[in-house]
């Protein structure tokens, strides 16, 4: 059986519970699977004028318009909890756009050095740990540059973000923004309709609401 | 490039902000919630919030304000005071917190840390640090530097680093209240013996001091409570002496 047939038997076997959310004009799910600090993303939604759902539920995230797929925390131990729950499965399969934040982004890359752990293999990136010629974890306001998406609508080059994060992800062809920390490497990265960035834009003042409303207008 | 962070502390008492707040605008300079919307305008880069009266009674109350803050302002934030197990972090970090500050319950039972590091990632876990240096050497104190301990500041330090602690921040005892500038000496040390983020803490009195302890004492951030709240220092004119004498910030 391949994916998407895996999720439309998913989808059938259970019409009704979601009933509810057919016809809504705009849905935005936050994948709640046990790692990190979703509050914090569901507020800077709410300062938008935007309702978050927090789900785990493969209907609730395949019904919505936009998905946002956070992440914190150890990369080994939350790619454990998307398997534990098939989400592993479902996120690539996603049509809608979906932006993964901080770890959401490295886990949707195809393996990292946190835990050796295999990634979603949505983006064609490596992601590693940064040496100890720097502070590890990176923590603070850095610049992101070379912004190339409508992700970064209105953000001008060199806007500051804030970050926290002891691997990076290797600047490659799907960067959308470099940021530069013991190297340069990719802050965010775009293929088809996946996003992601290794910045917190909940957390990042006005320009960070920014980048979350360019989203929802995507 | 990363900039260095500016970082003002709140106490907080009963979910009020304590220690006068003198800030000419605010219609409520003791709602911390106010308070923190305001410092985040003003170019704040990340704020403290030091529960200092911690009891069971009043955590809800902390939750609460901790929720709102979380709901309102756009930087990130660490709740200190009276946390000392892994539920108590848990709570925490659902109303919105984005790291946490353990101080004497690390001391006393230093496997929180590896718990902590574990469970929630080292991001997220701020090891406080209150020192005072006696007889040229710098000794860890407990409950906000009123009882003394013979654990060695730079021991101290090296094995929070190595529990999986995220950042330091070091208060020195000596120096806090004085308003004549920061331990740079002993922070400098702790950069070099540690591969984690230093914050600064104790002694602020002008914008030098500022600019010495990110110079000299080669911090990654700075706190400071008064010279911020009563508007001795404003924020931006701060940020951009920093920037005018060669330091990375946020402007």
């Amino acid at each position: 059986m391949n994916k998407e047939d895996k999720i439309v038997s998913n989808k059938s076997k259970s019409s009704s519970p979601f009933g509810k959310l057919e016809g809504a004009s705009s849905s935005l799910v936050i994948i709640n699977y046990g790692a990190g600090n979703i509050k914090s993303i569901q507020f800077a939604f709410k300062r938008l004028g935007v309702e978050a759902i927090l789900s785990n539920n493969p209907d609730e995230i395949i019904a919505a318009d936009k998905v946002i797929f956070p992440g914190v925390g150890e990369a080994s131990s939350a790619m454990k909890m998307l398997k534990e729950s098939g989400l592993d499965k479902l996120i690539p399969s996603l049509k809608q756009p979906v932006l993964g934040i901080c770890l959401g982004m490295q886990l949707m890359c195809k393996h990292t050095e946190e835990g050796d752990t295999k990634g979603l293999g949505i983006f064609n990136a490596e992601v590693k740990r940064f040496s100890n010629k720097v502070k590890v974890p990176q923590m603070g306001w850095n610049t992101i540059s070379n912004l190339k998406s409508d992700l970064f609508k209105d953000i001008k080059d060199n806007e500051f973000m804030y970050l926290v994060h002891s691997y990076y992800v290797e600047n490659c062809d799907e960067s959308i923004a470099t940021s530069n920390y013991d190297l340069e490497y990719a802050s965010a990265l775009e293929n088809d309709n996946f996003y992601g960035v290794q910045f917190h834009p909940e957390k990042s003042g006005l320009k960070g609401s920014k980048i979350l409303q360019n989203f929802l207008n995507l | 490039m990363l900039t260095k962070r500016i970082v003002p502390c709140l106490d907080i008492k009963n979910g009020r902000t304590v220690k006068g707040v003198n800030f000419v605008d605010l219609r409520d300079a003791g709602d911390p919630v106010v308070l923190a919307k305001q410092y985040a305008d003003l170019g704040a880069d990340e704020l403290v919030f030091l529960d200092i009266a911690a009891t069971i009674e009043n955590r809800r109350t902390m939750h609460d304000m901790v929720l709102k803050v979380a709901e309102q302002v756009n930087i990130p934030f660490t709740v200190g005071g009276g946390i000392s197990s892994v539920e108590d972090v848990d709570d925490l970090l659902h109303c919105g917190a984005d790291k946490v500050s353990i101080n004497s319950s690390a001391v006393k039972r230093p496997d929180l840390i590896n718990e902590l590091s574990q469970k929630f990632g080292s991001q997220c876990v701020v090891v406080a640090i209150d020192a005072k240096q006696v007889d040229g050497e710098w000794l860890v104190h407990l409950a906000g530097g009123t009882i003394p301990t013979d654990i060695r500041l730079f021991n101290w330090a090296k094995e929070v680093e190595e529990r999986g602690a995220g950042e330091i921040l070091f208060t020195s005892m000596n120096h806090d209240g004085t308003k004549a500038g920061f331990a740079n000496e002993a922070l400098a040390h702790l950069s070099e013996l540690v591969n984690i983020p230093i914050i600064a803490s104790g002694g602020a009195g002008t914008i030098q001091h500022f600019v010495d302890t990110f110079k000299d004492g080669k911090a990654d951030a700075a706190l400071a409570a008064s010279v911020f709240h009563f508007g001795e220092i404003p924020i931006l004119e701060l940020k951009e002496e920093l920037k005018q004498q060669g330091i990375p910030v946020r402007l």
